[in-house]
């Protein structure tokens, strides 16, 4: 149990795909324009991770060594897809924003390489927990840095504005914030975090 | 871990990885398609009952082409009597594409617009969805007594503060949307018609 709970923790601190490992920049840096967004695709990113986790450590005893990319490819596909279908019928708002990004979690290096390094290794549940504990990092990440981005370009928290319709600092809003912000959140995660 | 590759298990363990997740999509996509095809068309009539006063019934979404171009519309209708059109109106921003969903009324007066996508700058030309000054000018705008450019071209468009760019694409949105209207309503009929132009703005502000 305890080991269960430890892989968990692991993915939240020790191996935290952004602060840490660095995976996934592309929809790090892209969709982390506001609290909601980073939210929105760290959760999408977490659940084809956990289901693909689950179902690559289930199939991965049977799948020759040759095509094991091809079919971890193919599986993750199907979950991304699956997960297009249901942003598009129960939150079309959502899924307009994230736009491209949602397809694109198919190539995100966090997922095949979470396949790689773990699910093909271990069981279905220690998996299970690996795609939970990554993937709650990933969110979790993407929600502070978005929270900070927000707070700095647009004066607003979850989209509640405490600024009163003025503009707050717009290059944190584009691309050379998200660099900025996420570059010091790194310094602050590995200093204070990673030490303990 | 994997098993030994030869061409029999390869072939075998690609080729049902594939059937299997295909016939999973194809489920998923037929169990979603429903609420997909609702989830689309309440954006759209959402988006044509912000544009227009109340109606009973929109239309399919029609093509009306007006010099070589086609413009995306809808009927608004209660009863028998002709609310108006909802006519989506494509131009270049600054940014890329801005697309403006236009109310018009049979008295060819701006009812009003709503941003259906852009790709203006954050806080800047994306303003146009959300800054109250800009986006109330539309509503009742009447194209007879104002002249449809920017103020700093001599019209009477108010434009977003730094982004006139973006303002004077959609103020070129609407007059094509009036242009479309015009066709709808019969060239001949029509006063004051104006030519769509689909010039790239240049020049930075």
């Amino acid at each position: 149990m305890s080991n269960k709970f430890k892989l968990i923790t692991d993915g939240l601190v020790k191996n935290n795909p952004t602060f840490v490992l660095l995976l996934g920049m592309c929809p790090t840096l892209a969709t982390t324009t506001s609290a909601i967004n980073g939210l929105s695709m760290g959760l999408a990113t977490l659940f084809v991770l956990v289901l693909s986790n689950m179902a690559i450590s289930a199939i991965a005893p049977v799948v020759p060594d040759k095509v094991h990319i091809p079919v971890y490819i193919v599986v993750i596909a199907t979950f991304v897809t699956l997960l297009q279908f249901l942003m598009q019928a129960y939150t079309p708002a959502m899924y307009e924003t994230l736009g491209l990004f949602i397809p694109l979690i198919v190539v995100n290096c966090i997922v095949l390489g979470r396949a790689e390094a773990f699910a093909n290794k271990h069981g279905v549940l220690e998996s299970a927990c690996d795609g939970l504990g990554v993937g709650l990092g990933f969110t979790c990440s993407l929600t502070v840095l978005g929270l900070v981005r927000e707070i700095l370009g647009s004066g607003s928290v979850f989209g509640f504005n405490f600024i009163g319709g003025n503009d707050g600092m717009l290059a944190f809003v584009m691309a050379p914030g998200a660099f900025l912000c996420l570059g010091y959140l790194m310094v602050l995660f590995n200093k204070y975090l990673k030490k303990n | 871990m994997a098993a030994k590759s030869n061409l029999t298990n390869m072939v075998l363990v690609l080729g049902l990885t594939c059937l299997l997740c295909s016939a999973i999509l194809g489920g998923a996509y037929v169990l979603t398609k429903e609420p997909i095809d609702a989830a689309a068309a309440e954006k759209t009539n959402r988006a044509i009952a912000q544009v227009l006063p109340s109606f009973e019934s929109a239309s399919e979404r029609s093509f009306v082409e007006v010099y070589g171009k086609d413009f995306p519309y809808y009927e608004a209708k209660s009863g028998e009597d002709l609310v108006g059109y909802a006519i989506e109106s494509t131009v270049v921003g600054f940014g890329g594409n801005l697309t403006v969903m236009v109310g018009i009324t049979p008295d060819r007066k701006v009812c009003n617009t709503s941003v259906l996508s852009h790709s203006e700058t954050p806080g800047l030309g994306a303003k146009c969805t959300t800054d109250p000054k800009f986006v109330s000018q539309w509503a009742g705008f009447d194209p007879s007594v104002k002249k449809l450019t920017v103020k700093k071209d001599g019209g009477d468009v108010d434009a977003i503060t730094a982004s006139t760019i973006t303002s004077r694409a959609y103020a070129l949105a609407v007059e094509n949307a009036l242009a479309a209207f015009d066709t709808l309503q019969g060239a001949d009929a029509v006063t004051g018609a104006t030519k769509p132009n689909d010039k790239e703005e240049s020049g930075n502000e």
